[in-house]
């Protein structure tokens, strides 16, 4: 009846022949730009010879104001301030457009936004996932280095090898190992009754994926379960490549912020001795040995004394790491694991005993005790990483880990260059030399391909995730080859790729459509005008808040949670006071089983997986939300506020207000419109009522 | 989106704006589609019961349990099993419900469900009905969006994909919730990689249904209307510059915004409703009145023509203390389910609107505990279970399906809940394998690589 693996009954033909019809696996050729009478940005030759060809024209370079807010947006997410519209426009000498391009990329929100963009792809959130989606305290910390990776321009081969190899390059730095963070960013299922292993393996094929996704732009994942149906990659290489992550585990590091480790270590030896004391008095070692060894033996004989079943299966799923802890020999537990694992005996002996004997131990008032002496010891920072090891993997049959079949060793795709591995046993960070490599076609490609694609609404492969043959052909290969060059020839410059895409008429030219274009090109694929894409859902709060001038500009630190409406499944949360409210988007704890209801609206990531492109919705619950969420009145009183005050009659306060909003000035029956509808409104409210009309203009939510 | 755009383009030049309004069922993505063939189900009210309802304590008695109570089921029935939290050497407990047969049709129902009981001639019972997971949240995805992995569109979702909405001034798929809320939470009602759009809109079980549908205090309804006439005014002046018919489809989500501003409240008024309805419903009584008022607004969001509403209480998650848990929800939920029934039916609604009642998998013979007498529960368990369905093209007064003497497997019309799905999808009028989303390198489907309609469950059988 069903038959779940009838697809396996397609037949691959031979991997080879498929390699020889994909253009994206073919070496990256570098051509030389076209030359274009007139036109010197390498760019805009390769794509106006294309226009020319076709017998289309470029549009007209885009007003100053509508240029310099669309590289705001673009270089760093917020729009520009009236002051540094003022500025622009005043700039009249040679450079001016180049001076706004360097002040934008050294700004501090650049790293914001490119961040941002990244941890979507690292499908980030401050949560487990699934029923308990428990709150990840730490998780904000590989979100910090990748903002200050971001702003410090850290090469994209450094920041790939870090991430998913920090820990295994020679004398790692802090940063280094905080960086693999990138693959503790898979979901955790802590369900009662799961089996561990089931989702470790499930953790491991996310982190595959993952990485097949993000740098080598393929759909691995279809060759999880049989060989792939449409691209060469055979269900052994899925398996080998597998291995490299099945070769790792979790692990969690102290990681102090400034300021963090003096009074720490000042305060510890008396901690300590405190924390013995209470311990040995209670007779807590002696107890937890023998408690350690019958949770031993009924994970190792399950079935035969229930209540220690029951007792195993807890320190599972409610103890973090609580399983290896146990495993792992008394003498080599760390410090930090002795701890956890002490703590969780404490708190959870009196399931496996009588009321009685619990009565007599107390262990209820020692928990109390202990847990006050752990709040007069100065707290040190945390970072969930990657750690090595070394697990024999095999081939799942039909993805199913239940049922194993042949061995593998930690590979690559035979299909694409052959790897260097500098010991026997290939690591992670081979694999991420192998994924640099200059023979690699795919990493440089796919990650010019996703850039453009922020600047322009559309990569040159509109299938951003999927170079594969289920993907599309590019529309300027030769384009997308000499920018991936560039890019790499470049020392793999994040930012001397952007400057180089800011610069060019192609980028700077106007988003209007024009009927011959409509006709000839709908989908705009030859870029003989620029898009006019909807903001990303924090983008549009953070504008909503610079308009107001509420926004919190500070960058960095742990996640806040603003206001929120208690939405169906919303898990505690407890509202940040004060600045923290107004901080930008992406600061705001994204709980993978209850996003902030605002983001979810505008299409914001939820954090399950790899995100390539987000989608642009517009639906009437945006409309409600724009108009009647309490965080955009209040962002529109503040705007009514600033505007009455400013000097100057209703005339200026009102072209104050559109530059805020919008960053020009309004037309004249624009402003017409709007002195009307001020004036048709009750005094106390029409400044507030007229900031908010300005808030849910379609302009206001698009880079033009 | 391309062909409405030239369309417009090319008709009227853009920022034509006259024409912009009779192409506003075209701009709007929920604007009612043709399925590929003539549905017998033009809504669906899915009453999931996240958590595993005990189908040995409800729907299929077990009387052979009786003498293997408190000792372990025959090695040789148990031992491919793979339950979440037992061995499957556990000891089997007997159901202490009562069964009897009910209506002209003779479906056995336990006495937990004397409602749902008298209505036993109009609805299907499904007894072997089988899935892939013994766990709740890849249990409840692989219900309600065909595959165990986070991210795919909900069966709500690919609803109004395939048919659009009939509701001009709601949204097409809602969502109410009450108890504990499903494990998979919003995953349960989202749109995947479908259009934003689908996604399921859940109403609030308190305060406001629709988030942000109340104007700021201090904003009267005139004043919102005039603050979107100048909205509009500005928009459509940006809609001729740039004619980009995006602005345009932002100018219908507003108009459609500002309706559901008026109908949502009247959707939720039960003013009119009269007494003996309200009270048929168990509204504004205990325990029935959140369940209760949930099923009477399902079945005014499907007389406005609402596509998919998604109505879920639980948890029934059941590990221990099965009956006083067991019987509760029963009370909570028994008579508002059963009255619902009857509405649809007296009101005429019954043949277009597809029922469903059931949850992610079903629970084992066996106990969790020692002993069978005291706080006794039931593992999950995914090879069996029950559920119920009515209405729009089922076949009413039947049972599909038969499970063995344990309760442990399906032995005839074992159905699959991929096969469930095509069932669902074949009474609104598609062909399961043709209903495709292209995501990511493939067709993409409800259904995954798996499904077959059930034809048994069907009035007419496709041919």
């Amino acid at each position: 009846m069903r038959s779940p693996f009838r697809y396996a009954a397609f037949c691959l033909a031979g991997a080879g022949v498929l390699a020889a019809q994909l253009w994206s696996l073919k070496p990256i050729k570098r051509q030389e730009p076209p030359s274009v009478p007139g036109v010197s940005s390498p760019i805009d030759r390769f794509l106006r010879a294309r226009l020319m060809r076709e017998g289309l024209s470029p549009s007209p370079e885009a007003s100053r104001t509508v240029r310099l807010r669309r590289l705001s947006f673009d270089l760093t997410g917020l729009p520009p301030t009236p002051a540094e519209v003022a500025a622009f426009l005043a700039d009249e000498g040679p450079g001016a457009w180049e001076r706004q391009v360097d002040r934008l990329l050294r700004s501090p929100h650049y790293g914001e936004k490119w961040g941002r963009y990244w941890l979507d792809l690292a499908r980030y959130a401050d949560s487990d996932g699934y029923r308990a989606d428990r709150f990840r305290p730490h998780a904000w910390r590989y979100r910090q280095w990748v903002i200050d990776a971001m702003n410090r321009d850290l090469p994209f081969d450094q920041f790939t090898i870090d991430q998913l190899a920090g820990d295994l390059l020679p004398n790692p730095t802090a940063d280094q190992r905080i960086a693999t963070g990138f693959h503790r960013n898979t979901l955790t299922n802590r369900e009662g009754g799961i089996d561990p292993e089931q989702f470790r393996i499930e953790q491991v094929i996310d982190r595959t994926n993952t990485t097949g996704t993000v740098w080598l732009g393929l759909t691995v994942g279809c060759a999880q379960c049989h060989d792939h149906k449409y691209d060469p990659i055979s269900q052994r290489d899925y398996y080998r490549l597998f291995a490299f992550f099945n070769d790792a585990d979790e692990d969690q590091m102290d990681a102090p912020m400034p300021g963090e480790m003096g009074p720490h270590l000042q305060a510890r030896p008396a901690f300590d001795a405190k924390r013995q004391d209470l311990l040995v008095k209670s007779d807590v070692p002696r107890l937890q040995a023998d408690w350690e060894t019958q949770i031993l033996e009924a994970a190792t004989n399950p079935g035969k004394r229930l209540d220690w079943d029951h007792a195993f299966d807890d320190l599972r799923t409610d103890c973090e790491d609580g399983e290896r802890i146990l495993r792992t020999p008394a003498e080599r537990r760390t410090r930090r694991q002795e701890k956890i694992l002490t703590d969780y005996f404490v708190s959870n002996y009196s399931r496996v005993i009588s009321q009685e004997r619990k009565q007599q131990l107390k262990y209820d008032v020692l928990a109390k005790q202990l847990r006050e002496l752990d709040a007069t010891l100065p707290a040190i920072s945390e970072a969930p990483i990657l750690r090595a090891l070394e697990r024999n993997s095999r081939i799942l049959l039909r993805g199913d880990y239940k049922q194993p079949g042949d061995a593998v060793q930690p590979g690559t795709l035979a299909t694409l260059h052959p790897m260097n591995a500098a010991g026997a046993r290939p690591n992670r960070l081979d694999l991420a030399r192998w994924i640099l490599s200059a023979d690699n076609p795919l990493t440089s490609r796919v990650t010019v391909n996703r850039i453009w694609q922020e600047y322009f609404g559309q990569g040159f492969v509109r299938t951003s995730e999927n170079f594969g043959r289920q993907g599309e052909q590019p529309t300027h290969p030769e384009l997308l080859d000499w920018l991936a060059t560039e890019f790499v020839n470049n020392g793999w410059s994040l930012k001397h790729l952007h400057k180089l895409i800011v610069m060019s008429a192609a980028y700077q030219q106007a988003s209007m459509s024009r009927p011959e274009l409509t006709a000839r090109d709908p989908e705009n694929k030859l870029l003989a005008r620029q898009a006019r894409i909807r903001l990303s859902a924090e983008s549009i709060r953070d504008s909503a808040l610079t308009a107001s001038g509420l926004l919190a500009r500070e960058v960095g630190g742990p996640s806040v949670r603003p206001l929120q409406p208690s939405a169906a499944g919303a898990k505690k949360w407890e509202e940040s006071t004060g600045r923290e409210r107004y901080r930008r988007g992406l600061y705001i704890q994204l709980s993978r089983t209850a996003p902030y209801p605002f983001f979810t609206n505008f299409d914001g990531p939820n954090g399950y997986g790899a995100l390539c492109r987000r989608g642009r919705s517009n639906t009437p619950l945006q409309a409600l939300n724009l108009l009647n969420d309490p965080v955009f009145v209040e962002a529109a009183n503040a705007l009514g506020v600033r505007v009455s005050s400013a000097p100057g009659g209703l005339a200026e306060q009102l072209d104050l207000a559109f530059l805020a909003c919008l960053g020009r000035r309004p037309g004249d029956d624009e402003r017409q419109w709007l002195t009307a509808y001020w004036k048709s409104q009750p005094e106390a409210t029409a400044w507030a009522q007229t900031a908010s009309v300005l808030m849910n203009l379609d302009e206001f939510i698009t880079r033009e | 989106m391309i062909n409405r755009r030239q369309f417009l383009r090319t008709a009227s030049g853009f920022g034509s704006f006259a024409l912009a309004d009779l192409l506003a069922a075209d701009t709007n993505p929920l604007a009612p589609k043709k399925p590929h063939f003539p549905a017998t189900a033009k809504s669906v009210i899915f009453l999931f019961m996240p958590g595993g309802p005990s189908q040995i304590d409800l729907f299929d008695p077990k009387p052979e349990l009786r003498k293997w109570h408190g000792k372990p089921l025959p090695a040789s029935a148990t031992k491919d099993l793979k339950l979440a939290f037992i061995q499957p050497n556990a000891n089997a407990v007997a159901s202490p419900r009562q069964f009897a047969r009910h209506g002209q049709s003779g479906a056995e129902v336990s006495d937990l469900l004397p409602h749902i009981a008298k209505q036993a001639d109009d609805l299907c019972f499904v007894r072997a009905l089988h899935t892939d997971a013994f766990n709740h949240d890849p249990g409840e995805l692989m219900l309600m969006t065909g595959a165990m992995q986070f991210g795919r569109p909900s069966m709500g979702a690919w609803a109004t994909y395939g048919l659009g909405s009939e509701a001009k001034d709601l949204p097409g798929f809602v969502v109410l919730s009450s108890g504990t809320g499903p494990s998979a939470g919003a995953n349960n009602w989202s749109n995947g990689f479908l259009p934003s759009t689908h996604q399921g809109t859940p109403f609030r079980g308190s305060g406001e249904s629709i988030l942000y549908l109340s104007n700021p205090d201090g904003v009267t309804r005139q004043m919102q209307r005039e603050r979107l006439d100048v909205i509009r005014r500005l928009n459509e002046k940006h809609l001729r510059e740039t004619g980009d018919a995006e602005i345009e489809a932002r100018i219908a989500s507003y108009e459609l915004a500002f309706r559901m501003q008026m109908a949502a409240p009247d959707l939720l008024d039960l003013s009119r409703e009269p007494k003996h309805l309200l009270d048929s419903y168990g509204v504004n009584h205990e325990p029935t009145h959140q369940y209760g008022l949930h099923c009477l607004l399902a079945r005014r969001m499907v007389e406005r023509g609402v596509r998919f509403v998604l109505l879920s209480h639980g948890s029934w998650d059941d590990h221990n203390d099965l009956d006083k848990s067991l019987d509760k929800n029963c009370r909570i939920t028994d008579q508002p389910a059963a009255a619902l029934i009857a509405d649809l039916k007296q009101r005429g609604l019954l043949d277009s609107t597809l029922v469903i009642f059931g949850g992610e998998f079903g629970r084992t013979p066996m106990t969790q505990q020692q002993r069978p007498d005291i706080n006794y529960g039931r593992d999950h368990h995914p090879n069996c279970y029950s559920m119920w369905l009515a209405g729009g093209g089922i076949r009413a007064g039947v049972t599909v399906g038969k499970t063995d003497e344990f309760g442990l497997a399906g032995i005839e019309d074992r159905i699959h809940v991929n096969d469930l799905q095509a069932t669902i999808l074949h009474t609104l009028g598609f062909d399961h394998t043709r209903l495709t989303f292209p995501f990511s390198g493939r067709n993409f489907r409800l259904t995954d690589v798996a499904g077959e309609v059930a034809s048994k469950l069907l009035r007419r059988p496709p041919v």
